[in-house]
């Protein structure tokens, strides 16, 4: 039995290197070869990744897998999946876990199909109870939580949520690298160029203050009574996701996993549940403060303070009281 | 071009949501459903596919009974049929049990495209669309923020992280999760409602298509509220109390104003 930690490398400007949630992942499958007292090893896929494969030469592993092939220069699901699977039939790895990137999401699910197993995606913690894997998972966006065990035979896969795991516990060590080239045929979907839109206008990550608006403003038409709030704030406006979505701010101001990151001195989150995508672009803030009718909401789980009710009253009287304040 | 939409009906995103005693789930008997939403953006993705280019959009569901109502807006919006696998403990089937039943009824219709969002709202895998391109054996890509149709194939622009995008270009048949976002959603008309009630809705049970519940390979063991990872000051009450009592806070204790 053994743990098998797939990395992600990306090559999007300059020479591939790794994204930020697999050395989260790393550290998470070195936290569970400790609990389960089982080897950890970890792979690289790519092209031109011998670099990668050598950083992971000085970490705690059983082996460091560079796959390597032609046909994984450009990331396909059909070459990928392929790739991971022959990789996890030669490792006998038991455990195999992702970090829960777009990525992933776009092969995992079929690399797991291939093999008749489920993966469980998107995990926030997880639990060794009798020697056995319990994973803990988001429901209803953020809501609720669920252990969900595996009932089937191994291997198991795993899908790791970003910022679950603290990329700085990882152990140092070292590790022999292991070439594997897997038998691929050329993908049926055909990669194209990588781009950004248009130069983004406005910067969020330089904001001090962030007022953000969620679905709870109800209409485009509500949108000048938090534009009132960030102003008396001196705050840049932001948004979720579905806001920018329907158009009533434009894509820029949007924060989130498809958005800006940002880590503002102070974020106001105005009429925002919290879906996770949201959360993962904002729980770095150094203070958060939440306004939301639903006390449930998961926004309070991250919130330093929060006021439980109707931004239709709560603004306009918070606006008073912060020109009282400053005056 | 035939294009089948996978939708799911999900209880609606305002409500409030109680453990049911079981433990195992919520309570779901006095909630409102509605479209998952994604799924909302996958359909009229597909009825403006068909509005260019032609063809028809046959929308597929799995759910109890109560999921007509949902297939019947869908219908109201502008598909022209639909096929409901009806399953009133759709719990018991995994991500893979679920996709196998989603598979045994698409595969009869052969599609040229297949559109599911990217992800439900409730159980939120994001995994059902992956799954079951690989079990009908075709090509697809996730997270689609546009669709183009060329001569044979598309292409379609894929949502990366932090804000990068990439195109990708596919033969047909194949099968795309879609992102919320990707357009504006329709209402349906009142002449779309009244059409819709004489359009076909086509009732299956997993028997039927011979794809019981297997034993699943992945068991939601207990649901629950998740712990605070902060110590969060909640203040309710009237509206200028309130306020005032987050300004002092944000003043004098975080310092941020």
């Amino acid at each position: 039995m053994s743990i098998l930690v797939v990395m992600e490398q990306r090559a999007v400007q300059g020479p591939p290197a790794w994204s930020r949630m697999s050395l989260e992942t790393l550290a998470a499958g070195q936290q569970l070869g400790r609990e389960l007292q089982q080897p950890v090893s970890a792979a690289v896929l790519g092209q031109g990744i011998g670099s990668l494969a050598g950083e992971l030469a000085d970490k705690k592993l059983a082996h460091a897998y560079a796959v390597e092939h032609d046909l994984l220069k450009d990331y396909t699901p059909d070459t990928y999946s392929a790739a991971v699977r022959q990789l996890v039939e030669h490792s006998g790895a038991t455990i195999v876990v992702f970090p829960h990137t777009y990525q992933v999401r776009d092969f995992l699910p079929k690399l797991a199909t291939a093999l008749g197993r489920v993966a469980v995606s998107d995990v926030v913690a997880h639990r060794v109870e009798d020697g056995k894997l319990v994973c803990v998972r988001q429901l209803f966006q953020g809501k609720l939580n669920v252990d969900v065990r595996f009932t089937g035979e191994p291997p198991y896969f795993a899908s790791l949520q970003a910022g679950a795991y603290r990329a700085d516990t990882l152990e140092a060590g070292s590790a022999a690298v292991e070439k594997f080239t897997p038998q691929l045929s050329p993908a049926r979907t055909k990669p194209l160029d990588l781009f950004r839109e248009a130069q983004r206008a406005v910067d969020l990550t330089a904001a001090e203050i962030i007022v953000s608006v969620g679905r709870g403003i109800k209409e485009a038409g509500n949108i000048p009574i938090v534009q009132k709030l960030a102003d008396a704030l001196g705050a840049e406006l932001a948004a979720s996701r579905p806001i920018c979505d329907s158009g009533w701010l434009p894509m820029e101001r949007q924060v989130g996993s498809s958005g800006q990151t940002v880590a503002p001195k102070m974020y106001l989150a105005v009429g925002i549940s919290g879906a996770i995508q949201h959360l993962v672009g904002m729980k770095g803030s150094k203070t958060i403060v939440a306004i939301n009718k639903d006390s449930n909401a998961p926004i309070f789980e991250v919130a330093d303070y929060g006021i439980v009710g109707d931004l239709f009253q709560v603004v306009p009287a918070l606006i008073e009281e912060i020109q009282k304040a400053k005056s | 071009m035939k294009i089948v939409v996978c939708i799911k009906q999900v209880p609606a995103r305002d409500s409030q949501l109680r453990v049911a005693s079981s433990g195992a789930w919520i309570q779901d008997a006095d909630l409102s459903y509605e479209i998952n939403e994604p799924d909302a953006y996958a359909l009229e993705e597909g009825l403006q596919l068909k509005e260019k280019h032609g063809g028809e959009v046959v929308v597929l569901c799995a759910g109890p009974a109560r999921a007509a109502q949902t297939i019947r807006e869908a219908l109201a919006k502008g598909a022209d049929r639909a096929i409901h696998i009806e399953e009133e403990n759709l719990g018991a089937f995994d991500p893979l049990g679920a996709a196998r039943l989603l598979a045994a009824a698409l595969g009869p219709e052969k599609p040229d495209l297949v559109l599911t969002g990217l992800q439900s709202d409730d159980l939120g895998y994001g995994q059902t669309g992956v799954i079951l391109a690989e079990l009908l054996g075709l090509p697809h890509a996730t997270i689609i923020m546009q669709v183009e149709k060329q001569d044979g194939s598309i292409r379609v622009k894929r949502e990366l992280e932090d804000g990068w995008f990439q195109h990708v270009e596919m033969p047909l048949p194949a099968l795309l999760t879609i992102q919320s976002g990707i357009n504006k959603l329709r209402y349906a008309t009142l002449m779309g409602i009244k059409k819709a009630k004489s359009k076909e809705l086509r009732t299956v049970s997993p028997a039927d298509l011979g794809a019981a519940a297997p034993a699943p390979l992945i068991e939601l063991s207990r649901v629950y509220l998740p712990g605070r990872s902060k110590q969060t000051q909640l203040f309710e009450g009237p509206p200028k109390e309130v306020a005032a009592k987050l300004v002092e806070k944000l003043k004098f204790e975080a310092r941020v104003i």
